[in-house]
């Protein structure tokens, strides 16, 4: 073996020292390549899992925190779901629609592991300019592998983000989130048992991957990356879904006592990790596993990436009902091992042993790094900048040219290709603040929304963050859920630059914060780190995924108008100044700079418990989050949703119209009622200390802000046809 | 006399729980019955529901068309028995010949999954009974080949025989003379591209669906 | 200049997965078909192109198959140039 091959793999040489140091000799090959992917920063979190054990994670209805498949929540009596988000950036660049179908698979694979049927996915999805010249190219290979993949297995994807914006030239994003429905009983990854067998079920094990979790994901991208290519997996839905109603009808037969997916990592990731956390050992026969290609080394086998296989553990005599299962379901399955005392990880190939390692050496002592953190010197020049608040002459082309903008236009271009319908339960699917499911066979609903503020966080990464979690909290709060449960990926570059890991460290304290504030714990998640190109890191991006409750279904509001002669009111306080990483400044003056909106937690909830009491008492037609472009956007939002226009009337606001207009100040909600309600809603709103500021009323065909008019067709036309696709 | 139906389950069907569902609050006694038996257990109507079989490899419907329970449902056809094919269900009929044509690529080349109008252009079948002539029906597509094409010949005879069920107000696929649905000459086998039982309530969309299965429920029911 | 018939064939790279094969390969027993293995399922793509000889042909096709008809990542392809 050459003296640099634990350096080919990624591991530097203080790991290789420490692992001669617990193994109490050399490794073997095998046990290097196992190693190499469990210690890598893709598997082993050891940049980010210090601060990641700052999130608060305990929570009223919590049944299952972080360290598991996914986070497990109960959301009404006898009714308990999963929720998580993971990324597949990497892959994604390589070949997107293989690497955003694998990624579905994937976060489909946790869900299920944990005994719950997904029944509903989101994407958060990021791309350099719509100019780009390859981002066409990746934004329809990732929308086409989203779709075909999760399509085909029957979820239905529901709603999600898609940005396009310079930071992510050469680094596209792709983060999934997937929510499941414990159907019987909550199932875990453990190997308690020795005696025990392990059965490897689903896909044959091929080449695929090899390499892509040490070496993949935790490199940046270069020119040369085209040799990192021959990794790439490619999905294969069928096989899929067969897998999900075969672990499905283990745990509903309660045939199982363990199981656990297999992603980044191979056989090797589930075998170290489950046998870690039970404080056992396994063993392996290699020899066992179904292999596609011929003459696979051990290694290879150990770490291979092939999708759509799950490993299970069962008590020996019941082992021929797992068979039978999987037979039924046609898929190959095969007794690959056993549960041991040993507390290793035993590995053998033709009767030899290749590998012998302490389990919780691989699944949880891969050694924390301790990176520098910097404030980055250039953070002041940008703070000092211009925010982009200057005002315009052209108040009406400021708002057609935000709504025409990537980040403005309809989605429709991506959605229509999502099958949002399936299992019945889309209530409102995507186009709106959040998406809401009803559960099965229940009258309680779920809402879902996925937010990642980068440019926010690139001025500050602290407030944007403590942002992030506010308004994908108030994304669910318009439709009337209750914010419950927060699941995160946190999307960085390179953390062994001291910039980059402080804008981690202080991402984290703010997402932390802000979920303290309101009271939500975090469930799991995921950290993607090294997304950089050519020393060029993306702006932070912690991706933030919110699922709320909603205890009724038939009272979820969504945000378009829906009568003439309905009122409109802004819920909440403008402050004139929020114009800092906003999208006016951007749109309008192409700038980036200043401070951010600042945060008031208790402003922000008060604002959520509002909307929870109106929409419970159905006091609302609708209601929508502000965000982007603020108040007029919103208000066109409303009107383009709902073929209706809008006539301002009320108070002079005491600030230039377009600060009013434009400026993007947190903890806002825009409503429309019957006229008959407003005094309950305003009392409801007294008794919170949320302020209800009346703007007019719903009907006609202009959106009429008064200073100046938009005829709705000239809207829609700026807003349907999105720069990358146009919409049908 | 309670009806009952047999939704067969290919490797990679996805609606069938869906179908099974809204049917069973129809009143019907719904059996899911897995692509490799051989027999249909007394069923008065037979649904192919939508998803991606063997996923749509080769061709959709292609291998599907194939598997033991289709000498069944041909059977039960050639018997005057009720099929209904949704979605890839229409695809397995027409590959199974059951139905005439074919389904095509998306004239757009892109997934569409939307809302759409279809309009009722024979409401004497088994299928439509219950509805007017001409009736205007709200319900979803979902798919990447749903244009429908067959011959000049075919198309003619479709015409002449009243075969075409349905028709898009506004054709989102290609399909040739805006066809959405399709029965066989006898008219006891329906294939159809948008999906009925995602129709079937109105806090989701559209009670439209319910209009066709109801009227499947009633031709099982006097056929008893 | 002379004008060839080029075709070429696209398949998935070896040691790729390709899920449309094995589904195949897994269905011919159902249809009493034995003795079958190794399905792969690719593209077949004919053209026609101007070239001064056929090694011109076969190079220009190719370059063709690199950059459109086939995708690197995940596909090989093969070129068979035959004078017209």
């Amino acid at each position: 073996m050459t003296e640099s091959l634990h350096r080919d793999l990624g591991l530097t040489d203080e790991e290789h020292d420490l692992i001669v140091s617990i193994l109490g000799r050399p490794p073997t090959v095998t046990e290097l390549a196992m190693f190499s992917v469990m210690w890598s920063e893709h598997c082993s979190y050891k940049s980010s899992r210090a601060l990641l054990s700052t999130l608060p994670t305990e929570g009223e209805g919590v049944l299952v925190g972080p360290g598991e498949g996914a986070g497990v929540i109960e959301v009404a009596p006898g009714q308990a779901v999963a929720w998580k988000i993971e990324s597949h950036n990497h892959p994604s660049f390589v070949e997107p629609h293989n690497g955003a179908a694998t990624g579905v698979g994937g976060i489909v694979r946790d869900i299920t592991s944990m005994g719950a049927r997904p029944i509903a996915l989101l994407d958060s999805l990021r791309f350099g300019p719509t100019e780009g010249v390859r981002t066409a190219y990746l934004a329809a290979g990732v929308v086409g592998g989203i779709s075909s993949y999760g399509n085909a297995i029957g979820v239905p994807t529901v709603g999600g983000e898609c940005i396009f914006e310079p930071s992510y030239e050469g680094n596209p994003l792709v983060n999934v989130a997937c929510l499941g429905i414990v159907e019987t009983e909550i199932m875990r990854g453990r190997a308690d048992n020795p005696g025990d067998l392990v059965i490897l079920f689903g896909s044959a094990t091929g080449r695929d991957g090899i390499g892509g979790a040490s070496v993949l994901a935790s490199a940046e991208l270069g020119p040369d990356s085209n040799d990192k290519r021959p990794s790439v997996q490619v999905g294969d839905p069928l096989t899929e879904k067969l897998v999900i109603e075969a672990s499905l009808e283990l745990v509903a037969k309660s045939i199982i006592s363990g199981l656990q997916d297999l992603g980044a990592g191979g056989i090797c990731c589930p075998a170290s990790e489950m046998a870690a956390k039970s404080g056992s050992g396994i063993r392996i026969d290699l020899d066992a596993v179904h292999l596609r290609e011929p003459g696979m080394g051990p290694f290879e086998i150990m770490i291979s990436e092939s999708q759509e296989r799950m490993l299970a553990v069962v008590a020996a005599e019941r082992a021929p009902e797992v068979l039978e299962v999987c037979r039924a379901w046609e898929l190959e399955a095969r007794v690959v091992g056993e549960v041991t005392d040993t507390g290793l990880v035993e590995v053998v190939v033709s009767g030899e042993t290749a590998a012998s390692i302490p389990a919780a050496a691989l699944a949880s002592q891969a050694p924390l790094m301790k990176r520098e953190s910097e404030r980055p010197e250039w953070l002041d020049d940008l703070r000092a900048a211009p925010c982009g608040d200057a005002p315009q002459e052209d108040l009406g082309g400021c708002l057609l040219a935000l709504l025409a903008s990537p980040g403005g236009a309809s989605a429709r271009w991506i959605w229509e290709q999502y099958d949002h319908m399936i299992l019945l339960g889309t209530v409102q699917g995507p186009g709106g603040d959040a998406a809401v499911i009803r559960l099965p066979g229940s009258a309680a609903a779920v809402a879902l929304s996925l937010d990642g503020p980068g440019k926010l966080c690139h001025l500050d990464p602290y407030e944007g963050a403590r942002l992030a979690v506010a308004e994908a909290a108030r994304n669910v709060a318009c439709t009337g859920a209750r914010p419950a449960a927060v699941t995160n990926c946190l999307n960085f570059g390179n953390p062994e630059k001291p910039e980059v890991m402080w804008s981690f460290q202080e991402a984290v304290r703010g997402i932390a914060d802000s979920c303290r504030a309101l009271g939500l714990p975090v469930t799991g998640g995921n950290v993607s780190f090294y997304n950089e190109t050519s020393g060029r890191a993306i702006h932070p991006t912690p991706v933030i995924g919110m699922l709320g409750v909603l205890q009724d279904a038939t009272a979820a509001v969504g945000l378009a108008f829906k009568a003439q002669g309905d009122v409109i009111a802004l819920l909440g306080t403008t402050h004139p100044d929020d114009f800092g990483a906003g999208d006016y400044a951007a749109v309008v003056h192409g700038a980036l700079g200043g401070s951010v909106p600042h945060l008031d937690p208790k402003r922000e909830q008060a604002l959520h418990r509002l909307l929870a009491q109106a929409a419970a008492k159905r006091l609302l037609s609708s209601a929508h989050d502000l965000s982007g472009g603020g108040l007029a956007v919103a208000l066109a939002e409303s009107a383009l949703a709902g073929g209706l226009g809008f006539r301002a009337a009320g108070t002079e606001p005491d600030m230039e119209t377009h600060r009013w207009l434009f400026s993007e100040s947190p903890s806002r909600a825009l409503v429309s009622l019957a006229p008959e309600k407003l005094d309950r809603v305003r009392a409801a709103a007294s008794e919170l200390d949320v302020p209800v500021t009346p703007l007019g009323e719903v009907g006609g065909d202009t959106l009429d802000f008064g200073a100046f008019q938009v005829a709705l067709t000239q809207a829609a036309a700026a807003h349907a046809t999105h720069p990358i696709g146009a919409a049908p | 006399m309670t009806v009952r139906a047999a939704a067969v389950v290919f490797p990679g069907t996805n609606c069938e729980r869906d179908c099974a569902l809204v049917l069973e609050r129809l009143g019907v006694s719904v059996e899911l019955l897995w692509h490799t038996e051989p027999h249909l257990h007394g069923a008065d109507i037979v649904v192919l529901p939508g998803g991606f079989a063997h996923g749509d490899y080769l061709r959709t419907g292609a291998i599907a068309r194939f598997s033991p329970v289709m000498d069944a449902v041909s059977a039960h056809a050639r018997n005057g028995g009720l099929v209904i094919g949704i979605c890839n269900g229409f695809q397995v009929l027409c590959e199974a010949g059951l139905l005439p044509g074919a389904l095509r690529k998306n004239r757009g080349l892109s997934f569409l999954c939307h809302w759409t109008e279809v309009r009722v252009c024979n409401h004497a079948t088994p299928f439509t009974s219950r509805a007017e002539e001409g009736q205007r029906l709200k319900l979803p597509i979902n798919h990447f080949e749903g244009g429908y094409y067959c011959d000049e010949s075919t198309l003619a005879e479709l015409r002449e025989n009243g075969q075409v069920a349905l028709r898009y107000e506004h054709n989102p696929n290609g399909s040739l003379d805006d066809i959405a649905g399709i029965t066989n000459a006898a008219g006891n086998v329906l294939g159809l591209m948008p999906h009925p039982e995602r129709a079937c309530e109105a806090l989701l969309g559209s009670e439209d669906g319910v209009v066709l299965l109801s009227s499947m429920i009633d031709s099982a029911l006097r056929a008893a | 200049m002379s004008r060839y018939l080029a075709k070429v064939d696209v398949m998935p790279k070896d040691g790729i997965s390709d899920p449309q094969g094995q589904t195949i390969e897994r269905a011919l027993p159902a249809l009493g078909l034995k003795g079958i293995s190794s399905v792969r399922v690719g593209k077949s793509i004919s053209l026609q192109i101007d070239a001064t000889d056929e090694d011109d042909a076969r190079r220009r096709v190719s370059e063709v198959c690199a950059r459109l008809l086939s995708n690197p990542v995940i596909e090989s392809f093969d070129v068979v140039v035959l004078p017209l």
